[in-house]
């Protein structure tokens, strides 16, 4: 087997929740842990005689994700009835968009390790209901929900351009950050916002010939973490069955897969035959939608900058590490936060360090963004000078942070009234500095005389002096002074 | 002219819309179907080279409302009419292959 070698091949199609405060076709309430069958109505039961009628914010909220996307924007589209039968579709079809997809096209930057980006093109963004939950806790029966029925989703398809577990995370991530970002989902996985169905096959090279394993779906997974594991599976598990069997892709033997959470692996789902027979037809209880250009514009007026665009940028712009203009770059409340810290003044590196190891970890606490802490981008700023002053050390600044966001108090005030003020007053530490030479004598031979105990000497010293001004002289001044009179 | 549709694709069109059918049904609908396509058939002969497809039959679209909350019926109405109930859920036979979702 010395001469093989492959390459895991996965496309993802991805179903995103978007925000609005009401189903697709009807005003009923989203709604999330409510009464089961609580928020529904004649049009999303799919009662006889009901008629559906589009949400404006919906069908707006998926023009700016395909926007976003790099899709182009279909200038007609249409509403098609995917039929099938299941309990949690009252209808017995789905409203869905087949051959008119109100984006098409696109693609997606993702993040890779060392700043670079790999492009992962898009077949498709359309728009279509949810269906609603089955449960099957409850013994010899199911039980059906009906509150997620006609919940707008928005289906991304992308093309098989991933090719290892990490990539296939990195665009789920991605796409997260995108849709957060613009403000048309609240992408939150643990309430089912967006799930995830990846394509996963192999190309295997053996012996100067190419094979294909057959192409597995894996089924509704809704957390990254079984997304990657999924896929990483699979690879192990495709690679195995090829050098078991040999078989290889054909027409017909593509299989669905389901993931198990509990020991991490997929297991094998039996479809019925005719499961894909949907066939698709024009909805005619729904007209079309036409996109015009003035429309559009509108809507790419509400565009922003994009999280990897932003995140190279504090690279590139700002010096920061990768890794902090990641964190600061997830949440868009927190990367302008940021942006106008740096605006009043802060340098960017401090307030980073200030608000990836403080304001974070508060707003994280409080279960609110960057923005609700209460505190202002220029009384940060402000703060982040005095660090970079040393009127404060980085300690104290963290400390000092919290503090304003409890009191609202300015940090300088903040800083008196918390002893937190750093003596950098050269005369006065000399002073001290004096003294503790004075007091300690045989610490200060120690020192001099160089030696293998001169440094902890050294330390004790400066120790000294940091103690005798209750721990408000600022260490860098200190040890300068220190080193002068020592030499 | 050709047939148009056979006692197979009947049948599949049954099963997939859920309907059980007795051969005798199948061979009766079978002839009948076969009529109806037949007679839609005719619209082939027309000849439609300068015509525009149509999505919906009426000449208007988008037709919105605003995302704003209206009333919902509540469980014990919306539950009034299911054949059978478990507490605020509808009660079905048992699922055995679960592929929901959308
Ligand atoms: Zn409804």
């Amino acid at each position: 087997m010395s001469d093989l070698s492959y390459k895991v091949i996965v496309g993802l199609e991805i179903h995103v929740q978007l925000a609005t405060r009401t189903k697709m076709f009807c005003g009923c309430a989203l709604s999330f842990g409510e009464e089961a069958n609580s928020r529904v109505c004649p049009v999303c039961l799919g009662m006889p005689g009901s008629l559906p009628v589009m949400n404006k914010q919906a069908v707006e909220y998926a023009m700016l994700a395909a926007l976003a996307l790099h899709c182009e924007v279909a200038s007609f589209t249409k509403w098609d009835r995917k039929s099938y039968y299941y309990p949690d579709l009252p209808k017995n079809y789905q409203i869905s968009q087949y051959d008119l997809p109100l984006g098409s096209g696109g693609y997606i930057e993702i993040p890779l390790e060392g700043g670079r980006t790999k492009r992962i093109r898009l077949i498709r963004a359309h728009l279509e209901e949810d269906a609603g939950k089955n449960l099957h806790t409850a013994g010899s029966f199911s039980q059906v929900d009906l509150n997620r029925a006609g919940t707008p989703l928005l289906e991304i398809v992308t093309e098989p351009d991933m090719n290892s577990a990490a990539e296939v995370r990195a665009l789920a991530v991605e796409l997260q950050r995108i849709v957060r970002y613009l403000g048309v989902s609240e992408a939150d996985m643990q309430k089912g916002h967006m799930r995830f169905e990846p394509n996963i096959n192999l190309l295997i090279e053996r012996a100067g010939l190419q094979f294909r394993t057959p192409i597995v779906e894996v089924k509704n997974l809704n957390s990254f973490r079984a997304l990657e594991r999924s896929v990483a599976y699979e690879t192990q598990r495709q690679l195995d069955v090829f050098l078991e069997t040999g078989i290889t892709m054909q027409m017909g033997n593509k299989s669905t897969r389901g993931w198990n959470d509990a020991d991490e692996t997929t297991v094998l789902q039996r479809e019925k035959e005719e499961a894909h027979d949907y066939r698709y037809f024009p909805d005619p209880d729904l007209v079309p939608v036409t996109t015009t250009p003035e429309w559009l514009d509108e809507i790419r007026s509400r565009l922003c900058e994009l999280p990897v665009a932003r995140q190279m940028r504090y690279v590139g712009e700002y010096g920061l590490s990768d890794y902090d203009a990641g964190v600061l770059t997830a949440e868009r409340a927190t990367a302008e936060f940021f942006e106008q810290t740096v605006v009043a003044g802060a340098d960017p590196k401090r307030v980073c360090n200030l608000l990836t190891q403080a304001g974070l970890k508060l707003a994280n606490e409080r279960g609110c963004d960057m923005s609700a802490l209460g505190i202002a981008p220029a009384a940060v700023a402000n703060l982040a000078q005095m660090a970079d002053a040393g009127t404060v050390s980085a300690t104290a600044a963290s400390t000092i942070l919290q503090a304003m966001t409890e009191t609202g108090k300015a940090p300088e005030l903040l800083a008196e009234e918390m002893n937190l003020v750093q003596t950098s007053d050269a005369g006065e530490l000399e002073r001290i500095v004096d003294q503790v030479l004075a007091e300690n004598v045989q610490a200060v031979e120690d020192v001099v005389s160089g030696g293998k105990k001169s440094k902890k000497a050294r330390g004790f010293l400066l120790g000294q002096v940091i103690q005798k001004t209750k721990g408000q002289a600022n260490p860098k001044v200190v040890s300068e002074i220190l080193d002068r009179k020592l030499s | 002219m050709q047939q148009q549709i056979d006692a197979d694709q009947v049948r599949k069109v049954a099963k997939l819309g859920r309907l059980e059918l007795t051969d005798a049904e199948v061979e009766a609908f079978t002839e009948q179907l076969g009529a109806i396509l037949a007679y839609v058939e005719k619209m082939n002969e027309l000849d439609t080279t300068d015509v525009e497809p149509l999505a919906h039959c009426l000449p208007i679209s988008n037709v919105f409302r605003d995302d704003v909350v209206g009333p919902s019926l509540g469980t014990d109405n919306a539950l009034a009419n299911a054949p059978q109930r478990d507490g605020s859920f509808f009660k079905v036979p048992k699922i055995l292959d679960d592929s929901s979702g959308a």
